[in-house]
């Protein structure tokens, strides 16, 4: 049984006086135990707001989700909010983009850390404050000792972020949510905190649920990759089949729009035209159809359903690119 | 529009979605604040009903004449003739609210009161604005000693609560008269603004547009006058309308503790309120109620006008 | 932090000296001068000059300002116009009163303020949340003055449930310690006179509360509505933490800075909406001080030292405040 099933899931906001928009418009895919999911597309693709959905952390009010989202078995999107807040720091961790306004800037680190122990394991204070120090110090942070009593704004961003992944593993979750960790840090620290990822999720067995927009990120880490656009599912496919042969044309452009070292260097970089607000105003049709070069009228007219590929995937395109046309 | 395969060819497909997206861009061009402000004002009912509460009361002062039933000093045989230390004559024909202590017609003082409530409130603020935005803006504009100087002065008016600076003013006069309420209430506000403008100004200093315009050649002088002037104006507006409500409640607590105009004839609400309103308390409440009533709606719309204008003019707040 | 504190002070003594040379000058510069204020209608040319020389009016302006300094520095404020008494006898005999109305004004506004700011933002753009804000936007649009008729009115005529003026029934024994008199009784045991002192605090402290009780509400409000936004309440939330624990630690912490930099600031302003309230309940602080000595004549001495306490007031008050923040808030405290 997967460890997490999101089934056909569905977020529309709407605020009173605009009219309702969808979200998350019937997402579904699954993550193994162990296992790292990735979730890419551009901003504005939705990933964000289905990771938060999982969590239950979108706002009381203004939003409608629907769908199911079995977590071992239980949907969590029925749990009453109690029972959702027990799991949540337990059973799945989260980690989002800013450390620095994602910490509290008034309460010393430590405390920070420590509360999580106290709540979901019943720790004493003390207890608590000993057991951080040991998770800074497994995250890579230098003198932990010290560091239990500074506040957020006298460390590195680094090492916000390090102390927020120890904050997020600190009850040994079986899922750990990743929404843009490193794209509020520097180059050379992302490199850092994404082995720092790996290294801890692949020791611990946890699996690690990665939200992005860089491929780069994907590339390295996840074994499964989800392609999302406009809130859809367009393609799912494992680490190498998405590099080496990507299927849907919305992929593809992706990947040939990476600068590449060894192209030629007069050549000029390939981009999708149009922005993802181009979108079709009639629900029915792929959304990517304005951008797209193998558009016919087929993506335009009907719905297009997310079938399943035979190298074990899904694909959501009538007209894919055929295989072995990219290099 | 339900497009169930509907659409032909291509080619419609791509017309048509060309012609959305340009009507799309051609509206969302270039909306200034302000335009942008107004617009999300217009929708906000609390801006609208301290406007309307605003506009009313404008009116009536400026018609007073037209609407008052008589006129507000003359006093009336037919009210003195019942009047007595323990009973005021109330509602009667041709005096729709009765009488005040001294025979008046009380409705036609309450709606000539309007125009003086409204002219102290409104020459109070004007004059503390207008000398408040004069020291903000050299003291932002000029820096150095200057800005020290002039700021060092509003620390000093600053160090007492509002209220009190305008009783140690009206103390430190030799009498009473109306400008001194004006006047005393005026200079509490001067400091306020300045502060105010003398920010806006500083924040603007080191903005871009600036940096542009003096790269530029642009002299200093104008500057200050076309560049920050106009964009520190959206504060001071702000400003402006909530300094208004406190000026007429001030002015109101002076005649109130027995420092305001003495001119017992003038008809101004918080002279009304201050002076025979709480002493005739028991006898005809009325006396205090009409008076405060007012004064509370007209210090009540121009603060949900003052508040929903800061709100709207808040950038944060752009869609 | 000891040099802020010292930079303070000096700003503190600073201003104060400025608004005493203002004040000094002032008063020299009115039309017929103290002298005249002083002798009221009583003065005829010899008088005034006697008086005048008496004084030291006629010295060089330098020489009466120095004086003038030093008096001020060794307490000594001059007499009293009005009833010939030192002018820190008159000072000091009103105080008290003014300090328990102010102390159970803030009680109040903080008291209710806090609870109610955090509760509307809680419950945003519902029934109470509305509520709150019609109710506050009234409050501050209210003449305080007119409000404590109202209340006198209905509370304490109508229904003679509170006493309608002064700060004890007159005629109950009550032994004057400190001058704060419900602390007297429990100094004394005369716990009559303490509960009967506090039921005549009651009204004037309602009444001099709401205008700083509807802008803490409004305030609280604003800030707790700005931290529940914040990215590290998400966290908390995604941390699985419990509802009382994130409200404790995470929103209420840093909610309440910009609270306590307008408590300061209330406290201040609490001593002019006193002044206003005292006439009301004739309560006899120094609010009533303030009126009497302007009205009838103006009591110079008395005013002079009355300006300055209340602007000594006003930015040690502040001085307290900028202090908390740095307690409250460790972005503040490096250096």
């Amino acid at each position: 049984m997967p460890l997490l099933d999101v089934r056909d899931l569905s977020v529309v906001f709407q605020r009173k006086g605009t009219r309702p928009v969808t979200a998350v418009d019937g997402v579904s895919f699954t993550v193994e135990p162990g296992q790292t999911v990735g979730l890419v597309g551009e901003s504005g693709c939705g990933k964000s707001v289905t990771s938060l959905a999982i969590m239950g952390l979108l706002p009381r009010r203004g939003n409608r989700v629907g769908g199911e989202v079995r977590f071992d078995g239980t949907d969590l999107l029925t749990l009453r909010p109690r029972d959702l807040r027990d799991r949540r720091g337990r059973d799945i961790g989260m980690i989002f983009q800013d450390p620095l306004s994602s910490l509290n800037p008034v309460i010393p680190l430590g405390l920070q850390v420590a509360e999580v122990l106290e709540r979901h394991q019943g720790r004493s204070r003390q207890a608590a404050l000993r057991e951080a120090r040991g998770l800074l110090d497994a995250v890579g942070i230098p003198d932990p000792a010290r560091r239990l009593k500074e506040f957020p704004h006298q460390l590195s961003g680094g090492m916000r972020q390090r102390a927020l992944i120890a904050i997020a593993l600190a009850c040994k979750p079986r899922l750990l949510i990743a929404d843009e960790p490193t794209t509020a840090l520097d180059v050379t620290i992302q490199a850092q905190i994404l082995t720092l990822l790996k290294d801890l999720v692949d020791r611990s067995g946890t699996a690690l649920m990665m939200i992005t927009h860089d491929l780069g990120v994907v590339a390295g880490l996840c074994d499964t990759v989800n392609v999302l656009y406009a809130g859809k599912v367009v393609e799912r496919a494992g680490r190498h089949d998405l590099f080496a042969d990507p299927r849907h044309p919305y992929t593809h452009g992706l990947l040939q729009s990476v600068p590449r070292l060894d192209a030629d260097r007069g050549g000029r970089l390939h981009q999708i035209r149009g922005s993802v607000s181009d979108n079709i105003p009639w629900p029915e049709g792929c959304a990517f159809a304005p951008r797209c070069d193998r558009v016919n009228d087929a993506c335009i007219g009907e719905t297009v359903p997310l079938a399943p590929t035979h190298r074990g995937g899904a694909l959501r395109c009538t007209n894919p690119v055929p295989q072995e046309v990219s290099a | 529009m339900s497009g169930t395969g509907g659409i032909a060819t291509l080619a419609e497909h791509k017309r048509r979605r060309i012609d959305e997206l340009t009507a799309r861009t051609a509206e969302a061009g270039g909306v200034s604040l302000l335009r942008d402000a107004g617009r999300r004002l217009l929708r906000n009912p609390t801006a609208v009903v301290g406007a309307v509460i605003i506009l009313l009361f404008l009116v009536i002062a400026v018609f007073a004449p037209l609407v008052a039933p008589h006129d507000p000093v003359q006093r009336f045989p037919e009210l003195t003739r019942d009047l007595t230390v323990d009973a005021i004559p109330g509602a009667s024909a041709g005096h729709p609210l009765g009488s005040d202590p001294l025979g008046r017609d009380f409705a036609s003082r309450m709606i000539y009161g309007a125009r003086q409530t409204l002219f102290v409130g409104v020459l109070a603020t004007l004059i503390g604005l207008l000398s408040g935005v004069l020291l903000g803006a050299v003291a932002g504009a000029a820096g150095g000693w200057v800005d020290v100087l002039i700021m060092r002065i509003t620390d000093v008016l600053l160090a007492l609560p509002s209220l009190l600076l305008a009783i140690t003013l009206v103390a430190l006069a030799s009498r009473s008269t109306q400008w001194t309420v004006i006047i005393a209430v005026a200079v509490v506000n001067v400091p306020i603004f300045a502060r105010l403008l003398r920010g806006a100004m500083l924040a603007q200093r080191e903005s871009d547009h600036v940096l542009a315009a003096r790269a530029l050649g642009v002299k200093r002088r104008d500057i200050v006058l076309r560049h920050m002037l106009p964009n520190s104006l959206t504060a001071v507006i702000v400003q402006a309308t909530l300094t208004f409500a406190v000026a007429i409640l001030d002015a109101a607590a002076l005649s109130f503790l027995g420092l305001g105009d003495p001119d017992i004839n003038r008809a101004e609400w918080g002279l009304m309120l201050g002076v025979d309103g709480v002493r005739y308390f028991e006898v005809r409440p009325e006396l205090a109620y009409f008076p405060a009533l007012a004064i509370i709606a007209v210090a009540l719309g121009f603060t949900l006008l003052g508040e929903s204008m800061r709100e709207a003019l808040d950038p944060k707040n752009r869609r | 932090m000891v040099r802020v504190i010292l930079r303070r002070l000096i700003q503190l003594v600073v201003t104060l000296l400025a608004l005493m040379t203002l004040v000094f000058f002032w008063l020299r510069s009115l039309p017929g001068g103290p002298v005249d204020a002083l002798l009221g209608e009583r003065a005829t040319p010899q008088t005034r000059e006697l008086l005048t020389r008496a004084l030291g009016y006629d010295q060089p302006i330098w020489v009466q300002y120095g004086r003038f300094l030093k008096n001020v520095v060794t307490g000594n404020f001059g007499n009293s116009i009005r009833t010939g008494e030192p002018v820190m006898d008159v000072i000091s005999r009103s105080f008290p009163a003014t300090v328990e109305l102010a102390a159970g004004a803030i009680v109040i506004a903080i008291g209710l303020g806090l609870p109610l700011g955090y509760l509307a933002a809680r419950h945003r753009g519902r029934l109470l949340d509305n509520a709150t804000i019609i109710v506050t936007l009234v409050g501050i649009s209210i003449p305080i003055f007119f409000l404590g008729y109202l209340l006198k009115d209905w509370l304490t005529q109508d229904i003679h449930f509170f006493p309608p003026s002064g700060r004890i029934t007159t005629g109950l024994d009550n032994t004057d310690v400190t001058g704060f008199f419900v602390l007297d009784g429990l100094l004394t045991r005369e716990l009559d006179a303490s509960a009967d002192a506090l039921w005549h605090l009651v009204l004037p402290a309602l009444t001099l509360a709401t205008i700083p009780l509807a802008i803490i509400i409004r305030i609280t409000r604003a800030s707790v509505l700005d931290v529940l936004d914040e990215d590290y309440i998400r966290t908390a939330d995604a941390k699985g933490l419990r509802n009382a624990t994130i409200r404790r630690r995470h929103v209420l912490r840093n909610a309440l800075l910009p609270v306590v930099t307008t408590i300061g600031l209330q406290t201040g302003a609490l001593l002019a909406g006193a002044v206003l309230t005292e006439k009301v309940y004739n309560w006899g602080g120094l609010g009533t001080l303030i009126t009497d000595s302007i009205s009838g004549g103006r009591d110079y001495p008395v005013l002079q030292a009355l300006i300055l306490l209340a602007a000594a007031v006003f930015i040690v008050v502040n001085l307290l405040v900028d202090l908390s923040y740095a307690i409250i808030d460790p972005r503040v405290r490096v250096q």
